[in-house]
């Protein structure tokens, strides 16, 4: 008798923790995501740097982030699907060169369209990889990304593709409405659609249970690899329409732009924006967010000269908190 | 309740050993017993057998036994000493070993290096390989088996695999052993050899508790057998005193846990709506049924028999290997489940939270995720048209929910059971198959499925309930079929379907067909 108790009392000990407030303190601020936070940063940023409210300034970031938004955008369904696309930066790198070398041969749409075509090809390789072959998504993107890489080398033989401003290429991501360049109407547009797409269509709800439980997705009638594969290729178009946009804006495409830095900063900026990366859960417009967060880490740091140095390592302790948050809250629901 | 058992057993030949004592042990599980009460004595250099139905709880026993759980109440001696295991590991120091029915092998080490596993004779941190060799093969002149040290364990059969485990056990000079089902996944001549093992276990005065559903080979090996019944010992006997018969006349007998509503028969001409002919998949040996439209029909058989397989198989979940399954006429066969439903086939997974439930999400969510173009338009959700249609499903299969955007992971079992109801109610199927329908659902939402499952089948839908639960099956079906080892091998219906029939087919290893079929 005594031996068992002594046995069963610290089991129960560590169960019954009455922490009911905090949990549903930290649970809050998960459903309001990165809101919050990035709020308090814009406006402590507002404050302590004169420039950082400037119109130019805003719609600058915004301009900059344009392709990272898109991109990130469609990685938010892949992840909720449970997957995970790593080959978008090397994506983003062959289309720069694909629309690059059309424009320069005068042929500004077919730049456009081509190059994104590329994109939806490589995440339809993607998916296929994934699902038939049945690859985990980590690896087979990894994998393809060295393969488009070498590809989009090939492409342009390594060399620096320079575009004129006079071409009608640069009006694809520049021209003005409202005094905002088309990049950023762009990628709120493609935001609002995905957004719509996860959260309010049969596709979303089908997108969400693939990743949330696949079995159970399965055995309810959702056919979870057709759905995966859909994902990858939106993610995949979204890296073409990136590397587009961001071609005609610098007017300027080489093989390595991209790459992983940009698959790694976009992967960043989703997780930051709360979904989840074991799949299942998460907001296209927590993500759009959770990029323009990071961005305006990047932008305050050099507004306020701070060495670059903390910025690194500021992001990087931001991950480890939003993945953290994750796992806890997963945790406390089983 | 067991003062019987001593008067019971016969003088056994004492060999040196200490006797295990299990003294007033319960376990329960979330408030509901697993264990009540339990006693008995396993005598060192005896085989004790415990007997009993799915759930009657034989493996927790094993379980606390072994130090994976800890009891609630009571304890386990052994020689006279009191132990309180806290891990496996501990079990392991004080001698009692399990071979446990999920293998616990690592497949990327070999033969020899799983055997000694964290127990390997090293030199300064380096594993001595050719010392650990020829223990190993000592040890496999001694038991007889023919395992080569160096294959990969994981390229194994399951029944080498085995073999590895039970090595294991013996190269820990274990005082007791315990094997749950040991010689489920053997073959003839290898379960003869795994018995002449345990008889020899036995003879070196080591104890050997033996979970097993197959009654002959308990007569044939125990010497003394307890029977567990709803988590309590029915009594424990002498093989000698004991016969097939009596042992399922133990298991038998548990009270009505909740009464079944009145069965109304099919119509007598009612047409086929699920044909299954001939089917073979993993874990299904050739299995053909038909269901008839208003018909429930129960399969019953032992945990492993390959139900869940069947239901699976013609789910078309997973891939059958011959066979075919037409719903209505219409043939099923190479699609995957999405096809499955939109024929109007439906079914309700054994277990909810890994095959049936997205937890996280809502309610709302978790019903309409089959039929989302119910709701629908051009692939736009209609938030209004989704609500009145899950309300009216909630309302049907009795879903008591805060909300509808409440995530299921806070519901009951028994309401998250019945939001599957639900869901597959929303297909309109003509045939549903519902896997252990009221598996840890408590006693008022068992009636409240009872209810629902036999008003489906009144409304026309053809119904198949698998479930581990006798008296449930009994007390739903029209016809009752028995699956053992992968095939169906026995049918009843009517008045032959009975408990102990049903059990003497799901027993038993040599009575094929009987009943009807």
């Amino acid at each position: 008798m005594t031996a068992t108790d002594q046995l069963e009392t610290p089991l129960e000990d560590g169960d019954g923790g009455a922490d009911g407030s905090m949990v549903r303190l930290l649970k809050s601020w998960r459903l309001a995501g990165i809101f919050i936070p990035f709020v308090i940063l814009f406006v402590v940023l507002s404050i302590a740097s004169g420039p950082f409210l400037h119109t130019a300034n805003l719609v600058n970031i915004l301009d900059q982030q344009a392709s990272y938004l898109d991109i990130a955008a469609a990685g938010t369904l892949v992840l909720v699907a449970g997957g995970i696309d790593l080959s978008v930066g090397a994506t983003y790198g062959l289309t720069t060169v694909i629309a690059g070398e059309l424009a320069l041969h005068g042929q500004p749409v077919l730049a456009i369209v081509v190059a994104v075509a590329a994109g939806l090809v490589v995440g339809l390789v993607n998916g296929l990889i994934v699902t038939v072959l049945r690859i985990n998504p980590l690896i087979a993107t990894l994998a393809t990304s060295f393969v488009i890489a070498g590809a989009a080398l090939k492409v342009t033989s390594g060399n620096l593709v320079v575009l004129s401003a006079t071409s009608s290429f640069f009006k694809f991501a520049n021209a003005q409405f409202l005094s905002i360049p088309s990049a950023v109407w762009m990628s709120a547009a493609f935001i609002a659609v995905l957004a719509l797409l996860l959260a309010r269509t049969t596709f979303g709800r089908h997108v969400v249970a693939a990743g949330g439980n696949a079995e159970a997705a399965r055995l309810a009638g959702v056919r979870v690899n057709l759905i995966r594969v859909v994902t990858f290729v939106i993610s995949g178009g979204a890296a073409g329409l990136g590397g587009v946009i961001d071609t005609s804006r610098l007017l300027s495409a080489q093989a390595g732009s991209g790459g992983s830095p940009l698959a790694f900063t976009v992967l960043a900026g989703i997780v930051v924006g709360g979904t989840s990366i074991a799949g299942g859960e998460g907001s296209v417009v927590r993500t759009a967010i959770g990029v323009l967060f990071i961005a305006l880490i990047g932008n305050g740091f050099n507004l306020l000269g701070v060495d670059p140095l903390y910025q690194q390592i500021v992001l990087g302790l931001l991950l480890i908190a939003a993945v953290a948050l994750d796992v806890w809250a997963r945790r406390r629901r089983r | 309740m067991t003062t019987g058992a001593f008067e019971d057993t016969p003088p056994v030949a004492r060999t040196p050993g200490d006797d295990l004592v299990v003294a007033g042990v319960s376990k329960r599980f979330g408030g509901v017993p697993a264990l009540t009460d339990v006693s008995l004595t396993v005598r060192a250099g005896t085989v004790h057998a415990l007997v009993g139905e799915n759930g009657a709880g034989k493996s927790t026993l094993g379980k606390i036994i072994s130090g994976v759980m800890t009891p609630d109440e009571g304890s386990v001696h052994l020689g006279g000493v009191t132990l309180s295991l806290r891990s496996p590991r501990d079990a392991l120091a004080k001698g009692i070993v399990t071979i446990a029915q999920e293998l616990a092998i690592v497949p990327g080490l070999t033969v020899a290096e799983n055997v000694y596993l964290g127990a390997e004779t090293h030199r300064a941190g380096f594993v001595r390989r050719g010392e650990a060799r020829r223990r190993f093969r000592e040890l496999a002149d001694r038991v007889g088996f023919r395992l080569s040290p160096d294959w990969l364990a994981g390229q194994l059969t399951t029944a080498d695999q085995q073999k590895v485990e039970i090595m294991r056990a013996l190269s820990r000079d274990a005082s007791i052993v315990i094997m749950d089902e040991p010689t489920a996944a053997l073959a003839e001549h290898e379960t003869a050899a795994l018995h002449a093992i345990i008889r020899s276990l036995a003879r070196e005065g080591k104890s050997v508790i033996l979970v097993s559903h197959f009654l002959s080979e308990v007569l044939a090996l125990a010497d003394e057998i307890t029977t567990l019944r709803d988590g309590r010992v029915i009594r424990t006997v002498a093989a000698a005193d004991a016969t097939e018969e009596t042992l399922i006349e133990g298991m038998l007998g548990r009270s009505l846990g909740a009464a079944f509503p009145d069965k109304t028969p099919p119509p007598a001409q009612a047409e086929v709506v699920l044909r299954v002919e001939g089917l073979v998949a993993p874990g299904v040996r050739d299995c053909s049924l038909e269901v008839h439209r208003g018909e429930i029909v129960g399969i019953a058989g032992l945990v492993g028999a390959g139900r869940s397989e069947l239901a699976r198989a013609v789910f078309r979940d997973v891939r059958a290997q011959r066979g075919t399954v037409h719903l209505a006429g219409a043939n099923l066969s190479g699609r995957g489940p999405y096809h499955s439903l939109r024929r109007g086939l439906a079914l309700i997974p054994e277990s909810r939270k890994e095959m049936g439930l997205l937890v996280g999400r809502s309610v709302k969510e978790n019903v309409s995720l089959s039929r989302l173009d119910l709701v629908s338009r051009f692939g736009w959700v209609s938030g209004a048209r989704e609500r009145r249609a899950v309300a009216s499903l909630l309302e049907r299969t009795t879903v008591k929910a805060a909300s509808l955007r409440q995530p299921v992971a806070m519901l009951s079992g028994g309401n998250q059971q019945k939001i599957l109801f639900a869901r597959a109610v929303m297909c309109g199927p003509r045939v549903l198959i519902a896997d252990e329908p009221t598996r840890g659902v408590d006693v008022g939402s068992k009636r409240a499925i009872y209810d629902l499952i036999v008003e489906m089948a009144r409304e026309g839908m053809g119904v198949v309930v698998i479930s581990s639960e006798l008296e449930e099956v009994l007390g739903l079906a029209h016809r009752v079929l028995v699956m053992r080892q992968g095939r169906i091998v026995a049918e009843f219906t009517g008045h032959a379907m009975n408990q102990q029939a049903v059990l003497a087919a799901a027993f038993s290893e040599t009575s094929e067909h009987q009943g009807v079929r």
